[in-house]
This record gives C-alpha cells, sequence and structure tokens, in this order.
C-alpha cells in the first residue's frame, strides 16, 4: 500500500508546484510578456487583446497635485499633444550619460544631465530612465500577475546582446524597482534563436540580425542538441527603426526646405509619427503619401520607396559592416551559416531583407513574427530557469559583447577580459606600484574596444588602500574581474604579499546605489498602492519557502554526503527556518534564510563536485 | 574525482599532452557546462548559485586554454616545470629575430590587400611549422625547456599575425 505523505504543519513539500515565470521583451518601441502555457510559449494579451504594449509613458499632476501615470496605447496616443511629458524610446537612454546620446536635439522631451545617467524633466519631477522603464516593467508584470491570477516567481529580461554593463545594470535596477524577481538576463538574439531553434530543431550554425527600434545586435550562434553557444557577437546599441524614422524626417525637411531649428516640440513629434508611418506603409507599397502639419508650415509629399532606401542606405550599411566584423570575430565565413534569422520590426523594411539576403547569399528565415520571437524565447528559457522543466534540455553558453579593461598609466588602456569571451568568467591579470612608498592603487575599470580611456566606457572607480610601503614595482597587485552569467561585472584587487583587498560590484558610474533604488521604490507608483511591510513578510516567506524546499530536494537526492553531525545541524537551521516562517517577522525570516543558505553552502559544493563527477563517469561509460 | 583545483586535463579528463582531439574538447565543455552552469540551480538558492559560478567559471577558464594552441603548449610547459617567463626569459630559437625583421619591413612596406594576405599567409604557415615542432618536443621528446623555446618564438608569431589581421580589418572598413 502506498504511504501517503504528510508534511510538517505549515511546511508544505511543494509550495509552488508549478512555478510561474515569465519572459519580458523590454523593447525600445514595445514590449511584450510572454510565458509557457500547456508547453506551449505564448505572449499574454492585455484586457483588450493586445500583446503589444507601445514602451511609452506619459507622466502629469492631477488637480489634487497628484502624479498620474499613463503607460502603453494611452501614453502613445497623447505623444503630439503632450511630448515634454511622454516618453519614449526610454531604453536609449538607459545608463547613458547626457553626452552619449547622440540624437538628444531630436528628442522632444528635456534631458537633464545627472551624475552617472540622464534624467528627463517632466510635469511629475525628473524621471530617471530606469524609474520610466520600471513603469513599463510593473504593467506587463501585472498583466502576468492577472492572467494566472498569481504571484509571478521570476522572469526572464532581455537586453540587445551589445548592451554595455551600465546598460544591463540599469536594466536590473529597473526590474528591481518594479518588484520582479530577474532569474536572468538573456541576450535579445539568443531568445530568439531559442525560439528558433526549438520550433525548428535546428543544428549547425545561425546568423540572429536583430534590428529593433532603437538597437541594432548581430550574434553568430552554434546549436547542437540543446546547447546554445555564442560564438561571436556584435552591433550598435544606437542604431535601430528610431534612426530610419528620423532619417525620413530628415530627408522629408530637406525636400521641404524646412529648418530643423524652428520646429516646435510638438512639431518634432508629429514628424517623427509621421515618418514612421511612412516607413510602415513603404514595407507593403512602392509610394505613399507623407503627410504633417507643422506650427509653420504644413508638409505634404510623396514618399517613394526607392528615395527611402536612399536616404537610409548608410544606416542599412553600418549594419551589414557591423554584420561581417561578427563573422570575422568568429573565424567563420558566411558558407558556414546554416540560416539567417530576423528579428525585431524594421527587419520588415524590404531594403533591409534585400542587403540582408544579398550579404548571407540566403534567405532569411521570417516564419516566426519578429515583434513577438524575442519574448517567446525568453519565456521557454524563464520557464526551464524556474525549474518546470525536468532535466536540462536548454543551456545557454552566452559571450561578453565589449572588451573589459582597467586604465594604465598615460590613460591607456590594459584590457583584462577581451569581448566574445565565453560567460561566466573570471580573469586576472597582476599590476604593481609605480613609485617607492605608495600604499594605494586607485582602479578605473572601462569597457570598450578602443585603446585610450578617454574612448572607452568608464564603468567604476575604486581604490586598493593599505599596501606595506615598498620600492616601486615590487608590490605585486592581482586585479580579476569576474563576469557573471548575467554579463555583469564585479571586480576585485589584492596585493598578493600583505593579502590587502578591495572589491567592488560594479555600478557606481552609471548604476543607482541601493538609496536611491529604496526611494524610488517608495516614490513609485508599483508599491505604493500597497503595504510595503505585508510586501516584505510575503517575500520573505516566499524565499523561506523555495529555501526549505531547495534544501529538502537537495537532501532527498545527496543526504549521504553528509556527515551525522553535518546532517544534524542542517537539519535543525531547517527547522528552525520553518519555525521562524509561521512567526511572521520578516526580519527574522531573512536572518533564518541566511543562516540556512550559509550552513549548506558546503553541502552545496560537495553536491556540485558528485555531479561533475557523475558527468564525467558518464562520459568514460560512453567512449568505451 | 575533480576539484576546483584539478589541472585542465584531469577536469577535462583528457590525456596530458599537446595533441588533443578539438571536437571532444568541445563535447566535453558543454556536458561540463551542462552540469555545472549556474543557470541550473537558478531555483535553489545563493549557495549553489555561488558554487556554481565557481565550477562554470573553472570550465570555461580550462576550456579556453585546452582549445588554444599557443595556450596550451604555455600550459604543458609550466605543469612540466618550464614555466614560459615571456617577460624575463627572451630565449628564442635561433634564426627567429632575423625572420622577424624581415616580416615587419614587409609589412611596413606592404600597401595593399593582396601583399597583406600574402604576409597573413607566411606567418600562418609559420605558425603551423611552429606548432608541429612544439607538438614533438612536449608529446615525443619531451624536452619542455626546448618547447618553452620554441613557445616563446610562437608567442612574437602570433603577435604578428594579430598586427596584420588589424591592418586586414582597417582596410575593410
Amino acid at each position: 500500500m502506498a504511504l501517503l505523505q504528510i508534511s510538517e504543519p505549515g511546511q508544505t513539500p511543494d509550495p509552488h508546484q508549478r512555478r510561474i515565470a515569465v519572459g519580458i521583451d523590454l523593447g525600445t518601441t514595445h514590449s511584450l510578456v510572454a510565458s509557457v502555457r500547456n508547453g506551449v510559449a505564448e505572449c499574454l494579451p492585455d484586457a483588450q487583446g493586445r500583446v503589444i504594449l507601445p514602451s511609452v509613458v506619459r507622466y502629469g499632476v492631477d488637480a489634487a497635485g497628484a502624479v498620474t501615470r499613463e503607460i502603453g496605447f494611452d501614453a502613445l496616443a497623447a505623444q503630439v499633444d503632450d511630448p515634454k511629458n511622454t516618453i519614449a524610446s526610454v531604453k536609449r537612454l538607459m545608463g547613458r550619460g547626457l553626452q552619449d546620446i547622440a540624437s538628444r536635439a531630436q528628442l522632444p522631451y528635456e534631458l537633464v544631465d545627472k551624475p552617472g545617467m540622464v534624467a528627463v524633466q517632466t510635469a511629475a519631477g525628473e524621471k530617471s530612465p530606469v524609474e520610466v522603464s520600471a513603469e513599463i516593467l510593473a504593467t506587463l508584470r501585472y498583466r502576468a500577475e492577472d492572467t494566472f491570477n498569481d504571484d509571478i516567481f521570476g522572469a526572464v529580461i532581455t537586453v540587445p546582446a551589445y548592451f554595455d554593463d551600465a546598460q544591463r545594470q540599469a536594466t536590473k535596477d529597473a526590474a528591481q524597482l518594479a518588484g520582479i524577481n530577474v532569474l536572468r538576463l538573456i541576450n535579445e538574439p539568443t531568445a530568439a534563436a531559442i525560439a528558433y531553434g526549438l520550433d525548428n530543431g535546428s543544428e549547425g550554425v545561425y546568423a540572429i540580425y536583430d534590428l529593433g527600434g532603437g538597437t541594432f545586435d548581430i550574434s553568430i550562434l552554434r546549436l547542437s542538441q540543446g546547447v546554445f553557444e555564442v560564438v561571436a557577437t556584435g552591433g550598435d546599441s544606437a542604431l535601430g527603426g528610431d534612426d530610419y524614422d528620423r532619417a525620413l524626417a530628415d530627408w522629408v525637411l530637406a525636400k521641404a526646405g524646412v529648418t530643423a531649428d524652428t520646429l516646435t516640440p510638438g512639431d518634432k513629434a508629429a514628424l517623427l509619427q509621421a515618418a514612421r508611418a511612412c516607413k510602415e506603409a513603404l514595407s507593403a507599397t512602392d509610394s505613399v503619401a507623407f503627410a504633417v502639419r507643422l506650427a509653420r508650415a504644413n508638409i505634404h509629399f510623396e514618399m517613394q520607396a526607392a528615395d527611402f532606401e536612399t536616404a537610409t542606405a548608410s544606416l542599412t550599411q553600418r549594419t551589414l559592416t557591423a554584420a561581417r566584423k561578427a563573422l570575422r570575430d568568429a573565424r567563420l565565413g558566411k558558407e558556414d551559416v546554416q540560416g539567417v534569422v530576423l528579428v525585431g520590426g524594421a527587419t520588415r523594411m524590404p531594403q533591409v531583407r534585400r542587403a540582408v539576403a544579398s550579404l548571407f547569399g540566403r534567405e532569411p528565415l521570417t516564419n516566426l513574427n519578429p515583434d513577438e520571437v524575442v519574448a517567446l524565447g525568453a519565456a521557454v528559457s524563464a520557464h526551464q530557469l524556474a525549474g518546470n522543466q525536468s532535466g536540462s534540455e536548454l543551456l545557454l553558453l552566452d559571450v561578453i559583447p565589449l572588451s573589459l579593461g582597467i586604465e594604465t598609466m598615460g590613460g591607456l588602456v590594459e584590457r583584462i577580459v577581451p569581448r566574445n569571451q565565453t560567460i561566466p568568467t573570471a580573469m586576472a591579470q597582476d599590476f604593481t606600484t609605480y613609485q617607492d612608498g605608495q600604499t594605494a592603487l586607485a582602479l578605473h575599470v572601462v569597457q570598450g574596444e578602443r585603446d585610450l580611456v578617454a574612448d572607452c566606457r568608464s564603468l567604476a572607480r575604486f581604490e586598493l588602500r593599505g599596501i606595506p610601503p615598498m620600492a616601486a614595482g615590487a608590490a605585486r597587485i592581482r586585479v580579476t574581474f569576474t563576469v557573471d552569467a548575467d554579463g555583469l561585472l564585479s571586480v576585485s584587487a589584492k596585493e598578493q604579499g600583505s593579502g590587502v583587498e578591495a572589491r567592488i560590484d560594479v555600478k557606481p558610474s552609471y548604476g543607482l546605489s541601493d538609496d536611491d533604488i529604496a526611494r524610488m521604490l517608495q516614490e513609485s507608483f508599483s508599491t505604493a498602492q500597497q503595504d510595503m511591510q505585508a510586501r516584505a513578510l510575503a517575500e520573505a516567506q516566499v524565499d523561506a519557502d523555495r529555501m526549505l524546499l531547495a534544501t529538502q530536494s537537495a537532501l532527498a537526492a545527496d543526504a549521504d554526503l553528509l556527515l551525522p553531525e553535518e546532517r544534524q545541524e542542517i537539519d535543525r537551521l531547517m527547522t528552525a527556518l520553518a519555525g521562524t516562517r509561521r512567526q511572521g517577522d520578516a526580519a527574522q525570516i531573512e536572518a533564518a534564510v541566511k543562516a540556512l543558505a550559509e550552513g549548506t553552502e558546503n553541502f552545496a559544493a560537495q553536491r556540485m563536485n558528485r555531479g561533475i563527477r557523475q558527468a564525467l563517469a558518464g562520459k568514460n561509460i560512453a567512449t568505451v | 574525482m575533480p576539484s576546483l583545483q584539478s589541472n585542465d586535463f584531469e577536469l577535462f579528463d583528457v590525456p596530458v599532452r599537446f595533441a588533443q582531439d578539438s571536437a571532444l574538447l568541445d563535447a566535453r565543455w558543454k556536458e561540463l557546462q551542462r552540469e555545472a552552469h549556474p543557470d541550473k540551480f537558478v531555483a535553489q538558492g545563493a549557495a549553489a548559485q555561488r558554487v556554481a559560478m565557481q565550477w562554470s567559471v573553472r570550465i570555461n577558464e580550462a576550456y579556453q586554454r585546452l582549445k588554444n594552441p599557443l595556450k596550451r603548449a604555455m600550459y604543458l610547459c609550466e605543469l612540466h616545470g618550464a614555466p614560459i617567463e615571456a617577460e624575463s626569459n627572451t630565449a628564442m630559437p635561433p634564426d627567429f629575430l632575423v625572420q622577424q625583421m624581415q616580416w615587419r619591413e614587409a609589412l611596413e612596406e606592404a600597401d595593399g590587400l593582396d601583399s597583406l594576405e600574402e604576409i597573413a599567409g607566411q606567418a600562418l604557415s609559420s605558425k603551423r611549422e611552429q606548432l608541429s615542432k612544439i607538438e614533438q618536443l612536449l608529446d615525443d621528446a619531451k624536452d619542455f625547456p626546448a618547447a618553452a623555446r620554441q613557445v616563446r618564438g610562437l608567442m612574437f608569431i602570433e603577435r604578428f599575425g594579430a598586427e596584420v589581421d588589424a591592418r586586414i580589418d582597417s582596410l575593410g572598413q
């Protein structure tokens, strides 16, 4: 007779039988959320049945002085009437300083130069791009929670492969602000490859050409038996469909003899909207009317596809140059490429399709909706990361898109992690002191391919202090760069003789401090209506359940690795955590979770060793 | 039993020698990452994540070294007590400096893609030659100090090859 399992009171054996995990494509023009339901990834629609959420947020102040927000289609509709408070394409501002934004003159809103990252001046005050992105993410989170009528365990959020550390960190901060547990940041082209790879059962080398609203990515991937190995990646994080709109608008202005400095903010927004509509129409027809009413002039013009192609040829050319470079980095020729996947709404432009087909000598694959494919792939990844799928069919081996280095004498960059290195990775380089008796070393961390610090992106500065005074050149300081699976960097420095250490999670230059995040959380719409304390408790309890469940399943599998006293200690910590969880004090639960996590660290290491050993043993049998 | 301290060859369970089956290394890399990658342990708490990250980093490091013939040769020399010490030890194979100077002159005079590609071709065949000498010294003669000398020469060829590639790249843009 089968025995029924009886769990301890308050300690269900599996609090989340199926964890709800979503994939979010946080796009320049629009964003989507998708999830795996009944084994199939699908985009989740809003109450009106629309899967796309325009990445547009409008801020305002109501009669009572309270901040108001509109997000998505409502905000999009207000763009021309209220351009200064309606923020679109905020992704282009993520992790960027004012001087980084090439097209700032054409943006209808007012940017404020802030240390680290620009902000937008709105009727509701200064808004950081991270806050604006968080509004979009929170909207998608609510959509998913409404769909499933349950909390979301976590999300995979996609970023352009070419995003640097500052941009990735900003994206992760936005998710945190929106109350989302980030399972992983994955690269958009990789997500697209997952959606395609699983659908088509493909093997071999694939090129993913991803031209979105504001970013361009090219990735070369090798697919084999569920392994998605990124061989090389390249692109331009400031080139996308928006630039085609602008080029078209500029071309029309020049043709009409209107100079840009006579345009009002409303004119700018209206022009860009007309340009986008015209661009989209030209994907289906050879000629279309371009009509826009400006403050001082009316423009009416018959736009030809051929003219549009000429006006944007240099943009298309930039994408092809990046694609060739990625192939060279991969040490592959175009004949090695088995298929080319088009991603992003901007790849609907016929001139782009023709250019890609002629570069690779083959027609690109387009059988999945280019707007949805990234979110779908992210959903598949999220489903698996959340542990809903037994056996790990998917393995993503991604690379770092841009080299990482340290400033040395004369403003030169010493490269420590070269681009296209598979992550996670840790690489070290030894440095020494410059002067006799030097006791501190200032480290400046940069990202980019150029040799001069001035041409690279500054990521962080920190200091190693307390080096024992020695002759110049005698100290041996090892600087280690560690890049995790999300592509995020931490740096540590250690003087080898004395053991003096310093460490930094790279955030300061462009990121937000924990205080900033706490402040924004306070102000945020996403959480203002909720009782913060209740929320903290619920989160701590979910953490506790997760930790208990993980430890139980680890014990079920590998308890034999433990000595009796080690097992006793883990059991004690689990009982303590289960007891604390029932008492309902968030801080105490967190402390008990931490204690269990620390108490099982050694066990986790042993289990990992066993996993590797088994992998090798399995392989040895297979080769005999 | 492999540990984080195992050498690259033990970790990948391949023979400790220069000659390696590249497809086997690829396959082994993916197998090991399947077991150790942090993604496999997302739902299992921070401790498991940290350990998985260490393993995953270690596996990638070993793979990069095993996969690249120059790095593999350097590593074998070090394992056998003949470190390369490129900064302090400049002992080179004979005839080497003369050839280097000839190449540098040719590179300076090169004015087009054709001449650059010809130089790149020479560097490549010289690299292959050097690698087969290194393989012989490491795997057959087991003369590690001699292999280390050849490796130092190979480092120069690689650096030169990279410079030629950079010139070709700059023409392509």
